[in-house]
């Protein structure tokens, strides 16, 4: 069963059947999980697709040691992921502040669930978005990717491969229940046509290679265990060798590079998309499968004469400040429709400092919120 | 022994290192030593060798010595190994840990680990105690005696390491002190060469902490109780019951063949790979049922 001959013809799938697909695609040969509401098919699909192309697929005790073993495989330089929900992916956020740290590789799927606690197992939310961001202790960036549709879960997982890979980090995938659990008639691409990176490897003699060394592009080439590269990797702040250290003159300049790494190739990891933005007056700023109702809103809005446009975050962190600065030029009204009680319209607000009206809509019930719903406060300020 | 600074000035990595972290008397040098004897001995390159650790005064071993070495969380050392190992079988992995770390923590980890069979080496280091942290009692504190968390004698009983993970299923499971060095790198040379999940569990001491709550002396003293109370198991099985009492057996105390995980999984490839999709035959449930250990 070939990627190719699958990819020919358009397939009613998941999107969690779509992200395993992607992972396959990206080059993906290792999984660890544990099973969990909503996200369990994506180990399912994976667990005969990955050792029919030569990968493995194992099912660990618990998330934390899926986690780890994901990182172990990556150190050996083979592309890993796992796939979880709430619950597990509180469970991982030792591990993602290792993989921060050490600078593994590696993909985190969290297919989000109602919380908090074991809270709506088969129902949506959004409730992980900033557990993401901040959920591992310390100072750190993270890349966080969020698909609105079955075929964006499958390209958003090659993509979320391709980020880790180029900037040696842990990226999250942030699905919902909804995307998860939907199913789409895909094409999916043809695997040639799909622009699939790896890390890059030094290439310089082992006793010239300094693993944790700066490099202009901020991320040091990276030698995968047993290519004659021997060196250490820990999780305590090191220098450049990758030796534990407590000086202030190699903590700093790490932790700057750590920060440095991601946040001067933001045109590369962040992307969004504008829906009927050139003439718009009030704004709705959505994510996820929440965007999908919000562009209905859009469009329904707009019969009633009110210019309304979307703007969606398909990369959720680091925050596009950048798109919403944008549409500040234009809008006097956001709207931001989730399914949390408000943990990316804190983000619209820092940005917005007071430039525009920001509206909430938020909703933690366990379901997808409705065109009507997000059209609500507009009809309080326009009408 | 007479190669043995021969064999550090080989091993060691002398670049950043040194000083290292240890408290004087400290028994993880010993079974450092002994690891690298067991790695020359057996003739294994320093670039297929990876030294995985957890957190705590073991933890901090693989730094030290030229291999691959990871570095990872409290109690998770196993897990980055199995990915590791299964990412890249020809690689010898080699797992060090201490006894909170691998039994408390990382307990459930041990258990899977040895239950699965994946190939690993797995070293712990049972000194009864948390060093690191300060002498907090750990899952191998005997019962009664004093830790900085049990200053009223512990109210808990102690795990036997060696009886639990050969429950949960290791392929092989050896017991030494460090004491006794020369069977010491007769254990970890055969747990390597093992194909399996291999455990040593070595007895080892704090005299900062475990010794000196308990009156126990420094580390020569310690070592000296070590010396009178372990009983190789040889002599252990000609000994009456009641004979071992209060002793404990050194040795290779379960050696069993069973196939490892890597062996199992290559199996599932196969069918995965196979153009007829696979179809488990009921006669073999049946038989698989039957054969099933536990029933």
């Amino acid at each position: 069963m070939s990627l190719s001959s699958e990819a020919a013809r358009p397939r009613l799938i998941q999107g969690n059947e779509a992200c395993a697909e992607g992972a396959v695609a990206a080059g993906c040969r290792f999984y660890a999980g544990y099973p969990i509401t909503p996200s369990s098919e994506i180990a399912e699909v994976l667990s005969y697709r990955l050792p029919a192309v030569g990968g493995t697929f194992i099912q660990m005790e618990d998330e934390i040691a899926s986690l780890g073993a994901v990182i172990g495989a990556s150190l050996a330089g083979v592309k890993a992921m796992t796939a979880t929900s709430g619950p597990g992916f509180s469970l991982m956020q030792e591990h993602i502040g290792f993989a921060c740290m050490a600078e593994v590789p590696c993909v985190i799927v969290n297919v989000m669930r109602g919380g908090p606690s074991t809270g709506l197992p088969t129902h949506p939310a959004q409730g992980d978005v900033q557990q993401a961001r901040w959920g591992t202790h310390g100072d750190h960036p993270i890349v966080a990717l969020t698909p609105w549709s079955v075929k964006e879960c499958f390209q958003l997982t090659v993509r979320a491969f391709n980020l880790s890979e180029k900037y040696r980090t842990p990226v999250i995938l942030l699905m919902d229940e909804v995307v998860g659990h939907m199913r789409e008639n895909v094409l999916l691409p043809e695997a040639g046509s799909l622009e699939v990176l790896d890390r890059v490897k030094p290439n310089v003699p082992p006793e010239w290679y300094i693993p944790y060394e700066d490099t202009p592009f901020g991320v040091p080439p990276m030698a995968p265990f047993g290519e004659g590269y021997r060196y250490h990797v820990t999780g305590l702040t090191h220098d450049v060798r990758g030796f534990p250290t407590l000086r202030e003159d190699e903590v700093g300049p790490f932790m700057e590079r750590l920060f440095r790494k991601i946040w001067t190739h933001l045109e590369d990891i962040q992307s969004w998309e504008a829906y009927d933005l050139e003439d718009a007056e009030a704004c709705i700023v959505a994510y996820g499968s929440v965007a999908r109702a919000a562009k209905r809103a859009v469009v329904e809005a707009r019969a009633q004469g009110k210019k309304v446009g979307l703007l969606r975050l398909i990369t959720i962190w680091p925050f596009c400040r950048k798109a919403v600065e944008s549409v500040l030029e234009r809008c006097r009204v956001l709207i931001v429709p989730e399914m949390n009680l408000g943990q990316i319209s804190r983000e619209v607000k820092r940005v917005v400092q007071g430039r525009a009206r920001v509206l909430t809509v938020s909703k933690a019930l366990g379901r997808l919120l409705t065109p009507r719903e997000i059209l609500e406060p507009l009809g309080e300020v326009h009408t | 022994m007479n190669g043995e600074p021969r064999l550090i000035y080989q091993y060691l990595r002398h670049d950043k290192k040194f000083p290292h972290v240890w408290c004087p008397g400290c028994g993880n040098g010993i079974v450092l030593g002994s690891l690298i004897r067991t790695v020359h001995k057996l003739g294994l390159s320093k670039d297929e060798v990876v030294l995985v650790s957890g957190i705590g005064c073991a933890g901090r071993l693989p730094v030290y010595v030229d291999f691959n070495t990871l570095h990872t969380t409290h109690g998770r050392a196993l897990t980055f190994a199995t990915g590791i190992k299964l990412a890249k079988p020809q690689l010898k992995v080699i797992v060090i840990m201490g006894d909170g770390d691998a039994t408390a923590i990382g307990g459930n980890h041990l258990i899977h680990a040895a239950r699965r069979n994946v190939d690993l080496t797995a070293i712990i280091v049972n000194n009864n105690i948390y060093g690191m942290t300060g002498g907090q009692s750990s899952p191998t504190t005997p019962h009664g005696l004093r830790a900085s968390t049990s200053p009223y004698g512990h109210a808990e009983h102690a795990f036997d390491i060696s009886r639990l993970v050969e429950a949960a299923g290791a392929s092989l499971v050896a017991r030494g002190t460090i004491y006794h060095v020369n069977l010491l790198d007769k254990l970890l040379e055969k747990a390597t060469e093992k194909v399996g999940f291999a455990v040593v569990e070595v007895i080892s001491h704090c005299p900062t902490h475990f010794g000196k709550l308990n009156l126990l002396g420094g580390p020569v003293d310690s070592m000296r109780w070590m010396s009178e109370h372990a009983v190789p198991v040889e002599r252990a099985r000609k000994m009456k019951p009641g004979e071992l009492q209060g002793k404990f057996r050194i040795g290779v105390l379960v050696d069993r063949e069973m196939p490892d995980y890597q062996s199992e999984y290559e199996r599932v490839r196969q069918r995965a790979m196979e153009a007829v999709p696979y179809r488990i035959d009921p006669q073999e449930i049946s038989k698989m049922l039957e054969s099933h250990q536990i029933y």
